[in-house]
């Protein structure tokens, strides 16, 4: 009985993980500044929401990438708002991609990334420098999206590790 | 033809439309909404401010809690590196503290001397300090800044500098009822009116992104008066903002670019407690 119960709590904190990490990112804006790394930044939240969107929303529910949205803008110090369209803007994306394809082709959904941070990081800087007349570095963001795209295969391998866990427990 | 756009309308219209399962609302309703709420901030619209007040109340804190590994990592790096270079810093250390003696004995003799001189013209300065504590530093790519722990309660203000020690680090921006957000003089927005000593030019100091700011709007071209010399920048207190003589930087060539830069006294990677600085110049009469 008391295995039983730990099962179905191990179960339910996996399926949470994947909004634990979204919340943990957004709220700790990992940097690595620190590093003294110039130019060195990636959008792991974009990654994250990519990933599990992609393979199914029931691991990241539209409502809580809103609200991951709100709380991003608040601790960068962007205008309120604009995160949450763009993180929304990935899951159209990627609901659109789930509807057209039959079998996944890693190829084609990391080519599909490469667009998406494009135009998302375009929307962001045109809204913020033509709207808002906030000056924002293009080169940063350039690189930014460039190692999003790059990092994007690692996620990948960890995240369906995690996912083949979350699918054991509920499978058992 | 048709049928390839009817699947392409079909996909469009499933993704915006479809809700999943436990979805409330569609996807095109939360992008209505995000985009709802960027126009309404953008014309500063009431609800949305105290929305944003009240999102920042929470979000800061928790923050501060969920930055606590990685702020461990970064103060072990920083540990680390001074370990790796403490005789070298000792040995600069020693000359440095033989120099600042000899110089304090001036220094204490011209604030007599400053404090004299305004008594004699009948203006005080008056300043207000108030330490507060760095809760997160956010450096991110698309803004410099860090959230300190004194609001409104704490009588904080729009404008009012921020120090460390006695160098200026940046300028309050945002106020929330029991935090505020400072902007760091390295972010792209910072400008700032300062004096450039002892060549007594008048100029502007922008950030740039990076750990460093550079000279703009100066009238006279400075760069063939600082050859050779040690130019240190300091507020001028133009505009009103800042205390004049605040120190901010020095100016130093960049090897690699061969260009002008100023580099920041305080090193904003450490910043643990701030002091926020309102000052007044007030006369006599």
């Amino acid at each position: 009985m008391s295995s039983l119960n730990k099962n179905s709590l191990i179960k339910a904190l996996l399926f949470y993980i994947p909004i634990f990490f979204l919340f943990t990112s957004v709220l700790n804006e990992i940097d690595f500044n620190y590093l003294e790394i110039e130019y060195f930044s990636f959008n792991f939240a974009y990654i994250l929401i990519f990933y599990w969107t992609l393979k199914n929303p029931r691991y990241l529910s539209y409502g809580s990438i809103f609200l991951a949205g709100l709380i991003n803008d608040v601790v960068v110090g962007l205008p309120i708002g604009i995160s949450s369209f763009c993180y929304l803007l990935i899951c159209a994306v990627t609901a659109y991609l789930r509807n057209i394809t039959i079998t996944p082709n890693f190829i084609n959904d990391w080519i599909s990334l490469l667009f998406t941070i494009l135009l998302i990081n375009s929307i962001q800087v045109v809204s913020l420098d033509f709207i808002f007349s906030i000056e924002v570095n293009y080169m940063r963001y350039l690189i930014n999206s460039g190692f999003t795209f790059l990092f994007y295969p690692i996620f990948l391998s960890l995240f369906n590790i995690l996912e083949k866990k979350i699918k054991i427990q509920k499978n058992d | 033809m048709a049928s390839s756009r009817d699947d392409f309308v079909i996909a469009i219209r499933s993704a915006f439309l479809k809700k999943s399962y436990q979805q409330k609302f569609s996807l095109l309703t939360y992008i209505f909404l995000s985009v709802i709420i960027v126009i309404l901030g953008s014309f500063n619209f009431k609800p949305v401010q105290y929305v944003k007040i009240g999102i920042n109340e929470i979000v800061y804190r928790s923050s501060f809690i969920i930055s606590i590994p990685e702020n461990y990592l970064k103060n072990l790096t920083i540990k680390l590196e001074a370990h790796l270079s403490l005789y070298d810093q000792f040995k600069k250390n020693q000359t440095e503290l033989k120099n600042l003696k000899e110089k304090k004995l001036n220094n204490d003799f011209l604030i007599l001397e400053n404090k004299k001189l305004r008594e004699l013209i009948n203006e005080t300065l008056q300043s207000d300090d108030l330490y507060a504590k760095v809760l997160v530093d956010k450096d991110s790519p698309y803004l410099k800044s860090i959230i300190l722990n004194k609001g409104s309660k704490n009588n904080v203000k729009i404008g009012m500098a921020v120090v460390d020690n006695s160098y200026l680090v940046g300028k309050i921006i945002e106020v929330n009822y029991t935090n505020s957000r400072a902007l760091l003089l390295s972010d792209l927005n910072s400008k700032i009116p300062v004096l450039l000593e002892p060549i007594d030019i008048h100029a502007v100091v922008s950030g740039t992104g990076k750990n460093h700011g550079v000279i703009e709007y100066t009238k006279d071209d400075y760069d063939q008066k600082i050859k050779d010399q040690k130019i240190i920048v300091y507020t001028s207190g133009y505009g009103g903002l800042f205390k004049p003589g605040l120190p901010v930087g020095k100016i130093i060539n960049d090897k690699k670019t061969n260009e002008n830069i100023v580099t920041f006294f305080s090193d904003f990677r450490q910043l643990d407690y701030v002091k926020i600085v309102s000052y007044e110049i007030g006369s006599g009469n």
